[in-house]
Protein backbone atom coordinates (compact mmCIF):
# COMPACT_ATOMS: atom_id res chain seq x y z
CA UNK A 1 0.00 0.00 0.00
CA UNK A 2 2.88 2.28 -0.78
CA UNK A 3 0.63 4.11 -3.22
CA UNK A 4 -1.86 5.19 -0.58
CA UNK A 5 0.94 6.76 1.44
CA UNK A 6 2.07 8.66 -1.63
CA UNK A 7 -1.48 9.78 -2.30
CA UNK A 8 -1.85 11.05 1.26
CA UNK A 9 1.45 12.89 0.86
CA UNK A 10 0.16 14.35 -2.43
CA UNK A 11 -2.89 15.76 -0.69
CA UNK A 12 -0.69 16.98 2.13
CA UNK A 13 1.47 18.99 -0.25
CA UNK A 14 0.08 22.51 -0.37
CA UNK A 15 1.58 23.10 -3.79
CA UNK A 16 -0.96 20.68 -5.22
CA UNK A 17 -3.82 22.83 -3.95
CA UNK A 18 -2.67 26.22 -5.20
CA UNK A 19 -2.09 27.87 -8.52
CA UNK A 20 -3.75 27.57 -11.90
CA UNK A 21 -3.41 23.79 -11.96
CA UNK A 22 -4.06 23.38 -8.25
CA UNK A 23 -7.00 21.47 -6.83
CA UNK A 24 -8.89 24.56 -5.64
CA UNK A 25 -8.81 26.31 -9.00
CA UNK A 26 -9.60 23.16 -11.01
CA UNK A 27 -12.43 22.19 -8.68
CA UNK A 28 -13.88 25.66 -9.17
CA UNK A 29 -13.64 25.33 -12.93
CA UNK A 30 -15.21 21.88 -12.81
CA UNK A 31 -18.13 22.98 -10.66
CA UNK A 32 -18.77 26.22 -12.54
CA UNK A 33 -18.68 24.44 -15.91
CA UNK A 34 -21.14 21.82 -14.63
CA UNK A 35 -23.41 24.41 -13.05
CA UNK A 36 -23.61 26.57 -16.16
CA UNK A 37 -24.27 23.54 -18.32
CA UNK A 38 -27.12 22.46 -16.04
CA UNK A 39 -28.57 25.97 -15.87
CA UNK A 40 -28.63 26.33 -19.65
CA UNK A 41 -29.93 22.79 -20.15
CA UNK A 42 -32.75 23.33 -17.64
CA UNK A 43 -33.61 26.71 -19.15
CA UNK A 44 -34.01 25.02 -22.53
CA UNK A 45 -35.40 21.61 -21.62
CA UNK A 46 -37.77 22.34 -18.75
CA UNK A 47 -40.11 24.76 -20.60
CA UNK A 48 -40.25 22.44 -23.62
CA UNK A 49 -40.71 19.25 -21.60
CA UNK A 50 -43.29 20.73 -19.25
CA UNK A 51 -45.27 22.36 -22.07
CA UNK A 52 -45.30 19.24 -24.22
CA UNK A 53 -46.29 17.19 -21.19
CA UNK A 54 -49.07 19.62 -20.32
CA UNK A 55 -50.39 19.54 -23.88
CA UNK A 56 -49.60 15.82 -24.13
CA UNK A 57 -48.10 16.39 -27.53
CA UNK A 58 -44.95 15.15 -29.16
CA UNK A 59 -44.69 12.01 -27.08
CA UNK A 60 -42.58 10.10 -29.59
CA UNK A 61 -39.90 12.78 -29.69
CA UNK A 62 -39.99 13.66 -26.00
CA UNK A 63 -39.72 10.05 -24.84
CA UNK A 64 -37.18 8.84 -27.35
CA UNK A 65 -34.81 11.77 -27.25
CA UNK A 66 -33.22 10.39 -24.07
CA UNK A 67 -32.73 6.98 -25.69
CA UNK A 68 -31.10 8.56 -28.69
CA UNK A 69 -28.95 10.68 -26.42
CA UNK A 70 -27.75 7.59 -24.61
CA UNK A 71 -26.54 5.93 -27.78
CA UNK A 72 -24.39 8.92 -28.74
CA UNK A 73 -21.11 8.85 -26.77
CA UNK A 74 -20.64 12.16 -24.95
CA UNK A 75 -16.94 11.83 -25.67
CA UNK A 76 -17.77 12.04 -29.39
CA UNK A 77 -20.07 15.03 -28.88
CA UNK A 78 -17.27 16.79 -27.05
CA UNK A 79 -14.80 16.24 -29.87
CA UNK A 80 -17.42 17.27 -32.43
CA UNK A 81 -17.96 20.52 -30.56
CA UNK A 82 -14.23 21.18 -30.73
CA UNK A 83 -14.32 20.82 -34.51
CA UNK A 84 -16.67 23.77 -34.85
CA UNK A 85 -15.41 25.87 -31.93
CA UNK A 86 -12.05 26.99 -30.69
CA UNK A 87 -10.28 25.37 -27.76
CA UNK A 88 -11.59 26.42 -24.37
CA UNK A 89 -14.74 26.36 -22.28
CA UNK A 90 -17.30 26.71 -25.08
CA UNK A 91 -17.00 23.29 -26.74
CA UNK A 92 -17.22 21.60 -23.34
CA UNK A 93 -20.19 23.72 -22.33
CA UNK A 94 -22.03 22.93 -25.57
CA UNK A 95 -21.33 19.20 -25.25
CA UNK A 96 -22.49 19.12 -21.62
CA UNK A 97 -25.67 21.05 -22.42
CA UNK A 98 -26.42 18.64 -25.27
CA UNK A 99 -25.80 15.74 -22.90
CA UNK A 100 -28.14 17.10 -20.22
CA UNK A 101 -31.07 18.33 -22.35
CA UNK A 102 -32.52 14.94 -23.35
CA UNK A 103 -32.48 13.59 -19.79
CA UNK A 104 -34.15 16.68 -18.34
CA UNK A 105 -36.65 17.00 -21.18
CA UNK A 106 -37.78 13.38 -21.23
CA UNK A 107 -38.30 13.24 -17.49
CA UNK A 108 -40.16 16.56 -17.42
CA UNK A 109 -42.42 15.30 -20.18
CA UNK A 110 -43.05 11.91 -18.60
CA UNK A 111 -43.63 13.50 -15.21
CA UNK A 112 -46.26 15.96 -16.37
CA UNK A 113 -47.93 13.76 -18.98
CA UNK A 114 -48.16 10.99 -16.40
CA UNK A 115 -50.40 12.98 -14.04
CA UNK A 116 -53.63 11.01 -13.64
CA UNK A 117 -56.59 12.03 -15.79
CA UNK A 118 -59.00 12.28 -12.84
CA UNK A 119 -56.58 14.63 -11.09
CA UNK A 120 -56.57 16.90 -14.14
CA UNK A 121 -60.31 16.69 -14.57
CA UNK A 122 -60.89 17.53 -10.94
CA UNK A 123 -58.72 20.62 -11.35
CA UNK A 124 -60.57 21.61 -14.52
CA UNK A 125 -63.85 21.05 -12.73
CA UNK A 126 -62.71 23.47 -10.04
CA UNK A 127 -62.39 26.04 -12.79
CA UNK A 128 -58.62 26.12 -13.12
CA UNK A 129 -57.14 27.55 -16.29
CA UNK A 130 -54.47 25.63 -18.19
CA UNK A 131 -51.71 27.62 -16.54
CA UNK A 132 -53.15 27.08 -13.04
CA UNK A 133 -53.50 23.39 -13.77
CA UNK A 134 -49.83 23.18 -14.73
CA UNK A 135 -48.61 25.27 -11.81
CA UNK A 136 -50.75 23.93 -9.01
CA UNK A 137 -51.45 20.34 -10.00
CA UNK A 138 -49.19 18.94 -12.68
CA UNK A 139 -45.96 20.53 -11.54
CA UNK A 140 -46.16 19.50 -7.87
CA UNK A 141 -47.14 15.93 -8.73
CA UNK A 142 -44.40 15.56 -11.28
CA UNK A 143 -41.58 16.95 -9.14
CA UNK A 144 -40.11 13.55 -8.21
CA UNK A 145 -39.66 12.65 -11.88
CA UNK A 146 -38.58 16.12 -13.00
CA UNK A 147 -35.98 16.23 -10.23
CA UNK A 148 -34.86 12.68 -10.98
CA UNK A 149 -34.11 13.82 -14.53
CA UNK A 150 -32.18 16.85 -13.33
CA UNK A 151 -30.26 14.70 -10.87
CA UNK A 152 -29.32 12.05 -13.41
CA UNK A 153 -28.29 14.75 -15.86
CA UNK A 154 -26.26 16.63 -13.25
CA UNK A 155 -24.32 13.55 -12.20
CA UNK A 156 -23.54 12.74 -15.82
CA UNK A 157 -22.55 16.33 -16.48
CA UNK A 158 -20.13 16.34 -13.54
CA UNK A 159 -18.72 13.04 -14.81
CA UNK A 160 -18.36 14.19 -18.39
CA UNK A 161 -16.91 17.56 -17.36
CA UNK A 162 -13.88 15.46 -16.45
CA UNK A 163 -13.32 15.03 -20.18
CA UNK A 164 -13.58 18.79 -20.65
CA UNK A 165 -9.83 19.07 -20.08
CA UNK A 166 -9.38 17.32 -23.44
CA UNK A 167 -10.75 20.39 -25.22
CA UNK A 168 -9.08 22.96 -23.01
CA UNK A 169 -11.92 23.58 -20.58
CA UNK A 170 -9.80 22.79 -17.53
CA UNK A 171 -11.46 21.12 -14.58
CA UNK A 172 -10.27 18.19 -12.52
CA UNK A 173 -9.80 15.99 -15.58
CA UNK A 174 -6.72 18.08 -16.31
CA UNK A 175 -4.80 16.41 -13.50
CA UNK A 176 -5.87 12.92 -14.59
CA UNK A 177 -4.91 13.54 -18.21
CA UNK A 178 -1.64 15.19 -17.24
CA UNK A 179 -0.83 12.36 -14.87
CA UNK A 180 -1.63 9.78 -17.55
CA UNK A 181 0.71 11.54 -19.94
CA UNK A 182 3.56 11.83 -17.47
CA UNK A 183 2.88 8.40 -15.93
CA UNK A 184 2.40 10.02 -12.56
CA UNK A 185 0.19 7.36 -10.97
CA UNK A 186 -0.05 9.24 -7.70
CA UNK A 187 -1.45 12.40 -9.29
CA UNK A 188 -3.85 10.39 -11.44
CA UNK A 189 -5.11 8.47 -8.45
CA UNK A 190 -5.48 11.53 -6.22
CA UNK A 191 -7.34 13.51 -8.89
CA UNK A 192 -9.58 10.54 -9.67
CA UNK A 193 -10.47 10.30 -6.00
CA UNK A 194 -11.53 13.95 -5.96
CA UNK A 195 -13.58 13.54 -9.16
CA UNK A 196 -15.30 10.44 -7.80
CA UNK A 197 -16.09 12.22 -4.53
CA UNK A 198 -17.44 15.25 -6.37
CA UNK A 199 -19.81 13.05 -8.41
CA UNK A 200 -21.00 11.27 -5.27
CA UNK A 201 -21.54 14.58 -3.47
CA UNK A 202 -23.56 15.89 -6.44
CA UNK A 203 -25.67 12.73 -6.40
CA UNK A 204 -26.33 12.90 -2.67
CA UNK A 205 -27.06 16.66 -2.59
CA UNK A 206 -29.49 16.45 -5.47
CA UNK A 207 -31.10 13.42 -3.88
CA UNK A 208 -31.73 15.51 -0.76
CA UNK A 209 -33.01 18.41 -2.88
CA UNK A 210 -35.35 16.03 -4.68
CA UNK A 211 -36.75 14.79 -1.39
CA UNK A 212 -37.17 18.28 0.06
CA UNK A 213 -38.89 19.65 -3.04
CA UNK A 214 -41.33 16.77 -3.27
CA UNK A 215 -44.69 17.81 -1.78
CA UNK A 216 -45.33 15.99 1.47
CA UNK A 217 -48.44 14.24 0.18
CA UNK A 218 -46.55 12.20 -2.39
CA UNK A 219 -43.31 11.65 -0.53
CA UNK A 220 -42.09 8.15 0.05
CA UNK A 221 -43.15 6.30 -3.05
CA UNK A 222 -41.76 7.88 -6.16
CA UNK A 223 -39.22 10.08 -4.41
CA UNK A 224 -37.02 7.15 -3.48
CA UNK A 225 -36.92 5.36 -6.81
CA UNK A 226 -34.94 7.98 -8.69
CA UNK A 227 -33.70 7.93 -12.21
CA UNK A 228 -36.16 6.18 -14.51
CA UNK A 229 -34.10 7.53 -17.38
CA UNK A 230 -31.26 5.14 -16.66
CA UNK B 1 -21.48 19.10 -50.68
CA UNK B 2 -18.71 21.34 -49.52
CA UNK B 3 -19.78 20.75 -45.95
CA UNK B 4 -19.74 17.00 -46.43
CA UNK B 5 -16.30 17.08 -47.98
CA UNK B 6 -14.99 19.05 -45.07
CA UNK B 7 -16.11 16.39 -42.63
CA UNK B 8 -15.60 13.24 -44.61
CA UNK B 9 -12.43 12.43 -46.46
CA UNK B 10 -13.43 9.18 -48.12
CA UNK B 11 -9.92 8.48 -49.32
CA UNK B 12 -8.80 8.32 -45.68
CA UNK B 13 -11.52 5.75 -45.06
CA UNK B 14 -10.42 3.71 -48.05
CA UNK B 15 -6.80 3.81 -46.90
CA UNK B 16 -7.62 2.84 -43.35
CA UNK B 17 -10.29 0.20 -43.76
CA UNK B 18 -8.12 -2.33 -41.91
CA UNK B 19 -7.70 -0.02 -38.94
CA UNK B 20 -11.40 0.83 -38.85
CA UNK B 21 -12.41 -2.81 -38.95
CA UNK B 22 -9.92 -3.69 -36.23
CA UNK B 23 -11.24 -0.96 -33.97
CA UNK B 24 -14.80 -2.02 -34.67
CA UNK B 25 -14.00 -5.63 -33.80
CA UNK B 26 -12.24 -4.53 -30.63
CA UNK B 27 -15.31 -2.48 -29.71
CA UNK B 28 -17.67 -5.40 -30.24
CA UNK B 29 -15.40 -7.80 -28.33
CA UNK B 30 -14.92 -5.53 -25.34
CA UNK B 31 -18.62 -4.65 -25.13
CA UNK B 32 -19.66 -8.31 -25.37
CA UNK B 33 -17.07 -9.34 -22.79
CA UNK B 34 -18.05 -6.57 -20.37
CA UNK B 35 -21.77 -7.30 -20.56
CA UNK B 36 -21.22 -11.10 -20.39
CA UNK B 37 -19.03 -10.77 -17.30
CA UNK B 38 -21.54 -8.26 -15.94
CA UNK B 39 -24.32 -10.84 -16.26
CA UNK B 40 -22.19 -13.49 -14.56
CA UNK B 41 -21.37 -11.17 -11.65
CA UNK B 42 -24.92 -9.83 -11.42
CA UNK B 43 -26.58 -13.25 -11.19
CA UNK B 44 -25.50 -14.13 -7.62
CA UNK B 45 -26.19 -10.51 -6.60
CA UNK B 46 -29.74 -10.85 -7.93
CA UNK B 47 -30.28 -14.18 -6.16
CA UNK B 48 -29.02 -12.79 -2.86
CA UNK B 49 -31.06 -9.59 -3.29
CA UNK B 50 -34.18 -11.59 -4.02
CA UNK B 51 -33.90 -13.51 -0.79
CA UNK B 52 -32.82 -10.78 1.63
CA UNK B 53 -34.11 -7.23 1.43
CA UNK B 54 -31.21 -5.90 3.47
CA UNK B 55 -28.77 -7.45 1.02
CA UNK B 56 -30.61 -5.72 -1.83
CA UNK B 57 -30.15 -2.29 -0.34
CA UNK B 58 -26.44 -2.99 0.22
CA UNK B 59 -26.08 -4.22 -3.38
CA UNK B 60 -27.99 -1.18 -4.69
CA UNK B 61 -25.83 1.23 -2.70
CA UNK B 62 -22.53 -0.32 -3.75
CA UNK B 63 -23.43 -0.66 -7.43
CA UNK B 64 -24.99 2.82 -7.30
CA UNK B 65 -21.73 4.31 -6.03
CA UNK B 66 -19.81 2.45 -8.75
CA UNK B 67 -22.25 3.78 -11.32
CA UNK B 68 -21.83 7.36 -10.15
CA UNK B 69 -18.02 7.42 -10.42
CA UNK B 70 -17.02 9.11 -13.70
CA UNK B 71 -15.54 6.65 -16.18
CA UNK B 72 -12.21 8.40 -16.58
CA UNK B 73 -11.83 8.50 -12.80
CA UNK B 74 -12.70 4.83 -12.44
CA UNK B 75 -10.14 3.85 -15.06
CA UNK B 76 -7.61 6.02 -13.25
CA UNK B 77 -8.41 4.51 -9.86
CA UNK B 78 -7.73 1.02 -11.23
CA UNK B 79 -4.42 1.93 -12.87
CA UNK B 80 -2.16 1.19 -9.88
CA UNK B 81 -3.43 -2.40 -9.83
CA UNK B 82 -4.09 -3.34 -13.41
CA UNK B 83 -2.18 -0.68 -15.37
CA UNK B 84 -2.98 0.37 -18.91
CA UNK B 85 -4.47 -3.00 -19.79
CA UNK B 86 -7.69 -4.36 -21.22
CA UNK B 87 -8.47 -5.63 -17.75
CA UNK B 88 -8.70 -2.06 -16.44
CA UNK B 89 -11.20 -1.14 -19.12
CA UNK B 90 -13.18 -4.33 -18.55
CA UNK B 91 -13.38 -4.04 -14.76
CA UNK B 92 -14.69 -0.48 -14.99
CA UNK B 93 -17.20 -1.31 -17.72
CA UNK B 94 -18.44 -4.38 -15.84
CA UNK B 95 -18.85 -2.15 -12.79
CA UNK B 96 -21.14 0.17 -14.73
CA UNK B 97 -23.37 -2.66 -15.98
CA UNK B 98 -24.05 -4.07 -12.51
CA UNK B 99 -26.51 -1.45 -11.24
CA UNK B 100 -28.61 -1.64 -14.41
CA UNK B 101 -28.56 -5.43 -14.63
CA UNK B 102 -29.27 -6.11 -10.96
CA UNK B 103 -31.99 -3.49 -10.59
CA UNK B 104 -33.89 -4.59 -13.66
CA UNK B 105 -33.69 -8.28 -12.82
CA UNK B 106 -34.74 -7.82 -9.19
CA UNK B 107 -37.61 -5.52 -10.20
CA UNK B 108 -38.70 -7.96 -12.88
CA UNK B 109 -38.64 -10.94 -10.53
CA UNK B 110 -40.46 -9.02 -7.82
CA UNK B 111 -43.22 -8.17 -10.29
CA UNK B 112 -44.12 -11.83 -10.77
CA UNK B 113 -47.59 -12.12 -9.19
CA UNK B 114 -47.70 -14.00 -5.90
CA UNK B 115 -50.54 -16.23 -7.19
CA UNK B 116 -48.31 -17.46 -9.97
CA UNK B 117 -45.61 -18.42 -7.51
CA UNK B 118 -48.17 -20.11 -5.29
CA UNK B 119 -49.62 -21.99 -8.21
CA UNK B 120 -46.14 -23.27 -9.06
CA UNK B 121 -45.62 -24.34 -5.46
CA UNK B 122 -49.05 -25.97 -5.43
CA UNK B 123 -48.04 -28.02 -8.44
CA UNK B 124 -45.12 -29.30 -6.39
CA UNK B 125 -42.37 -27.13 -7.85
CA UNK B 126 -39.34 -26.62 -5.65
CA UNK B 127 -38.40 -22.99 -5.23
CA UNK B 128 -35.45 -23.42 -7.56
CA UNK B 129 -37.60 -25.00 -10.23
CA UNK B 130 -40.24 -22.31 -9.81
CA UNK B 131 -37.53 -19.69 -10.27
CA UNK B 132 -36.14 -21.27 -13.42
CA UNK B 133 -39.32 -22.51 -15.07
CA UNK B 134 -41.88 -19.93 -13.97
CA UNK B 135 -40.49 -16.70 -12.55
CA UNK B 136 -37.49 -16.28 -14.83
CA UNK B 137 -39.51 -16.50 -18.07
CA UNK B 138 -42.02 -14.01 -16.69
CA UNK B 139 -39.27 -11.59 -15.68
CA UNK B 140 -37.44 -12.03 -18.97
CA UNK B 141 -38.63 -8.79 -20.62
CA UNK B 142 -37.40 -6.74 -17.65
CA UNK B 143 -34.11 -8.65 -17.55
CA UNK B 144 -33.50 -8.19 -21.26
CA UNK B 145 -34.47 -4.53 -21.01
CA UNK B 146 -31.66 -4.25 -18.45
CA UNK B 147 -29.23 -6.03 -20.76
CA UNK B 148 -30.19 -3.67 -23.60
CA UNK B 149 -29.54 -0.63 -21.44
CA UNK B 150 -26.25 -2.12 -20.27
CA UNK B 151 -25.13 -2.79 -23.85
CA UNK B 152 -26.02 0.68 -25.14
CA UNK B 153 -24.35 2.34 -22.15
CA UNK B 154 -21.22 0.19 -22.50
CA UNK B 155 -20.86 0.90 -26.21
CA UNK B 156 -20.79 4.62 -25.44
CA UNK B 157 -18.61 4.46 -22.34
CA UNK B 158 -16.05 2.26 -24.01
CA UNK B 159 -15.01 5.15 -26.27
CA UNK B 160 -13.59 6.89 -23.17
CA UNK B 161 -11.34 3.89 -22.53
CA UNK B 162 -9.34 5.03 -25.56
CA UNK B 163 -7.63 7.40 -23.11
CA UNK B 164 -6.09 4.37 -21.40
CA UNK B 165 -5.39 2.63 -24.71
CA UNK B 166 -8.31 0.19 -25.01
CA UNK B 167 -11.25 2.08 -26.38
CA UNK B 168 -12.14 0.41 -29.68
CA UNK B 169 -13.80 3.01 -31.88
CA UNK B 170 -12.90 5.63 -29.28
CA UNK B 171 -9.37 5.58 -30.73
CA UNK B 172 -10.73 6.95 -33.98
CA UNK B 173 -12.50 9.72 -32.06
CA UNK B 174 -9.33 10.45 -30.09
CA UNK B 175 -7.36 10.51 -33.32
CA UNK B 176 -9.79 13.07 -34.69
CA UNK B 177 -9.26 15.13 -31.55
CA UNK B 178 -5.48 14.96 -31.53
CA UNK B 179 -5.04 15.82 -35.19
CA UNK B 180 -8.13 18.03 -35.45
CA UNK B 181 -9.02 15.93 -38.46
CA UNK B 182 -12.75 15.22 -38.48
CA UNK B 183 -12.94 12.11 -40.68
CA UNK B 184 -11.91 9.49 -38.08
CA UNK B 185 -14.10 11.30 -35.57
CA UNK B 186 -17.13 11.01 -37.85
CA UNK B 187 -16.36 7.37 -38.69
CA UNK B 188 -15.82 6.42 -35.05
CA UNK B 189 -18.95 8.19 -33.82
CA UNK B 190 -21.25 6.94 -36.57
CA UNK B 191 -20.05 3.36 -36.14
CA UNK B 192 -20.42 3.57 -32.37
CA UNK B 193 -24.00 4.84 -32.59
CA UNK B 194 -24.82 2.28 -35.28
CA UNK B 195 -23.37 -0.50 -33.15
CA UNK B 196 -25.49 0.57 -30.18
CA UNK B 197 -28.66 0.68 -32.27
CA UNK B 198 -28.01 -2.68 -33.95
CA UNK B 199 -27.26 -4.38 -30.63
CA UNK B 200 -30.41 -2.87 -29.16
CA UNK B 201 -32.61 -4.07 -32.01
CA UNK B 202 -31.08 -7.57 -31.98
CA UNK B 203 -31.68 -7.92 -28.24
CA UNK B 204 -35.25 -6.70 -28.65
CA UNK B 205 -35.83 -9.37 -31.27
CA UNK B 206 -34.29 -11.98 -29.02
CA UNK B 207 -36.68 -10.92 -26.29
CA UNK B 208 -39.65 -11.22 -28.62
CA UNK B 209 -38.57 -14.70 -29.59
CA UNK B 210 -37.89 -15.83 -26.02
CA UNK B 211 -41.04 -14.31 -24.57
CA UNK B 212 -43.48 -14.15 -27.47
CA UNK B 213 -46.49 -13.85 -25.16
CA UNK B 214 -45.28 -10.46 -23.93
CA UNK B 215 -45.21 -8.60 -27.23
CA UNK B 216 -42.25 -6.56 -26.04
CA UNK B 217 -42.01 -2.83 -26.34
Amino acid sequence: MELLGDVVAWFDDRANWRGSSGLVHLLGEHVSLSLWAMLIACAVALPIGLTLGHLRRGEVVAVNIANIGRAVPSFAVLVFALQVMSIGREPALVALVLLAIPLVLTNAYVGVAGVADDQREAARGMGMTGWQLLRRVELPSSIPLVMAGIRTAAVQVVATATLGALVGAGGLGLLILRGLRTRDHVEVFAAALVVALLALVAEVLLGVAQRLLTPRGIRGDAARGGDPAI
Amino acid sequence: MLFAEQWMDWSWVADHDDLILRRLREHVELTAAAVAIGIVVATPLVLVSRRWRAAYSVVLTVTGVLYTIPSLALFALLLPWTGLTRTTALIALVGYTLLILVRNAVTGLAAVPAEVREAARGMGYTSRRSLIAVELPLALPAIIAGIRLAVVTTVGLLTVASLIGHGGLGHLILDGLNRRFPTPLVVGSVLSVTLAVIADVLLLQMQRRLAPWQGGR
